[in-house]
């Protein structure tokens, strides 16, 4: 029997699709092709040109965006790393260690940094680093960004992990190969899309942090969002938009990454 | 099976029986020294006293909660009153990041049903298109939001360009804005459970409503919704705790006059306030919101687990 209707299709629901697209990307957009305006004004179009590129790179404020993004790059490689590495270990120990005590409290302890509110965190962190004495700094700023990326690391690292049956492991330790060494040459390689995906992802989320920098940063450093943020206070100028279109590619650059490499070991 | 039973690699695997405590420890050092211990030290830091250049003094007091609560006057001496200022903040706060929700659902539904019923490929590119976003810097989703929405920005221009308004809209500092830019931050959050849910529905109850006789809409009312309903909370969730505790999108679009949390909170530490005791007890008030909403619906989660 055939159907006249399709079930699965809703009057004006692709209508509606189209348009959350369109309203996704209609900002963005905007901002990018403003940021080849050839003109001092944000209002008035001159013509394409690079020059808002070239205003990043050597303008007056050239020192400032660069000091604050190379603090961005180094804090967020560092705090990628950190964090991958914590949140492989605790999905091994969530998904492949059997029963201990305390594991289901580690599931609600690892997911944390994503229950609390961002602004709580960061006047926690901020509270907590000025009562030990901890000098705001590059330092504050490192900590604060690993402890909430290990959520943004652990979930594709634990869904890859799950997808992953442990009989390779096995049949390793049948052929004495030690817990180690199991670990190391069986479980690892075959996560590794899993763990470049979690790095990615925490890359990015340290990179966009802007509420718990904001609090945690001592007077000076800054990274490449608060330096933003400085600036965006005293109205939007060409420049900001030709750098947001720059970290924009980059966000893009870096998701389609990981999107690409989570996909590739899905098919494996 | 003892040590060496194999599994699937789902939860109940033990390759590493033994190990466990080990290895989260990581996990709990980092996130409780930093993260679980900071928030103690905050709910003790509502009770204390505050120092006038930032930062407290080591006396217990009330005083923050009662200025949460209280008018006393002036100088203090008058018979308490109840302070509407930062309630009717939180008030504003709790109804703008539940207008972003309403949006965000009305957009955010047929947008989830319609990738979940595309096929394989289609659909994957479709969601990757809805997640980009989010994964672009929020503060310069905002900024962009700024851009286009203000008094002489694009919008206007194009509308007037069309001749749809003689005078430029304006959308910047109200109310509006805000819930704009709270939509426009946490829409995909809508889009992914809902659409996750959407994905494990069962056609055969339409084909089985529609055999009956019921229309569409009416499928889509009496069985649809109430089938994919865990997604949708989920994702009402998702909006709500991160919208009612915005910082950039009241900040950036609202202006001075549409205040919300978020902004409360921040004048305590950076601002001329500087009130610190203040700022950890409407953080606290805060965090007890969310978490009771969080409480109430992993209790509702495990009630429909249990009913299954």
């Amino acid at each position: 029997m055939t159907r006249k209707v399709d079930l699965r299709r809703f009057t004006g629901f692709q209508a509606i699709t189209w348009a959350c697209l369109f309203m996704l990307y209609a900002p963005l957009i905007v901002v990018m092709v403003y940021s080849f305006n050839d003109s001092n004004s944000i209002t008035i179009w001159g013509g394409l040109s690079l020059r808002w590129y070239g205003d990043v790179f050597w303008g007056p404020e050239a020192e400032k965006f660069k000091v604050a993004a190379l603090n961005s790059i180094v804090i967020a490689v560092s705090a990628a790393v950190v964090s991958t590495a914590i949140a492989t270990s605790a999905a091994t120990a969530l998904l492949r260690a059997g029963r201990f005590r305390g594991k289901s409290l580690s599931f609600v302890l690892v997911n944390m940094p994503l229950m609390v509110p961002e602004i709580v965190t960061a006047v926690a962190s901020l509270i907590f680093f000025s009562a030990i004495g901890f000098t705001a700094g590059y330092l504050t700023i490192l900590v604060a960004h690993i402890v909430f990326c290990i959520p943004f690391a652990y979930l594709p690292i634990a869904a890859r992990m799950q997808s992953i049956e442990d009989v390779y492991e096995h049949a390793a330790q049948d052929l004495y190969a030690s817990k180690w060494q199991a670990f190391r040459l069986i479980l690892l390689p075959l996560m590794a899309p899993g763990i470049i995906s979690g790095f990615l992802l925490a890359f990015i989320i340290s990179l966009d942090d802007f509420i718990i920098t904001n609090f945690v940063k001592g007077a000076g450093i800054e990274t490449l969002p608060t330096a933003i943020f400085g600036s965006v206070k005293q109205g939007i100028k060409p420049n900001i938009m030709a750098i947001s279109t720059l970290l924009l590619l980059v966000s893009v650059l870096f998701v389609t990454l990981s999107w690409l490499v989570g996909r590739k070991g899905q098919k494996q | 099976m003892a040590g060496g039973g194999i599994s699937s690699g789902g939860q109940g695997s033990d390759m590493y029986e033994g190990l466990g405590a080990r290895l989260i420890l990581p996990a709990w050092a980092i996130i409780g020294f930093f993260l679980v211990l900071p928030v103690g030290l905050m709910l003790i830091y509502s009770f204390l006293t505050k120092e006038f250049r930032g930062g407290v003094i080591w006396e217990f007091s009330l005083a923050a909660y009662d200025q949460f609560f209280f008018d006393r006057g002036l100088f203090g001496d008058e018979p308490p009153k109840i302070e509407w200022t930062y309630i009717n903040i939180f008030w504003r706060s709790i109804w703008q990041a539940a207008l972003a929700t309403v949006f965000c659902l009305f957009i955010g539904f047929p947008t989830a049903w319609f990738i979940a019923t595309r096929s394989g490929s289609n659909r994957q590119i479709w969601l990757f298109l809805i997640t980009i976003p989010y994964w672009v810097n929020l503060l310069i989703r905002t900024i962009s939001m700024k851009f286009l929405i203000r008094d002489n920005g694009p919008l206007n221009e194009f509308l007037l360009w069309t001749g749809l308004v003689d005078s430029p809209l304006h959308i910047i500092n109200t109310n509006f804005a805000v819930q704009l830019g709270l939509f426009y931050s946490y829409l995909p959050f809508m889009v992914l459970p809902i659409y996750a849910s959407v994905e494990r529905y069962n056609f055969a109850f339409s084909e089985a409503a529609a055999d009956l006789y019921a229309s569409k809409w009416v499928t889509l009312r009496l069985i649809i919704l109430p089938i994919v309903k865990p997604g949708i909370i989920a994702g009402c969730i998702l909006v709500f705790v991160p919208s009612l505790g915005a910082f950039l999108a009241p900040d950036l679009l609202g202006g001075a006059k549409n205040f919300m949390i978020g902004s409360l909170i921040e004048e305590q530490f950076k601002g001329n306030a500087g009130n610190w005791p203040f700022g950890a007890a409407i953080s606290m008030i805060l965090l007890s919101m969310v978490m009771v909403v969080l409480t109430l619906y992993a209790r509702a989660q495990s009630k429909e687990e249990a009913s299954r």
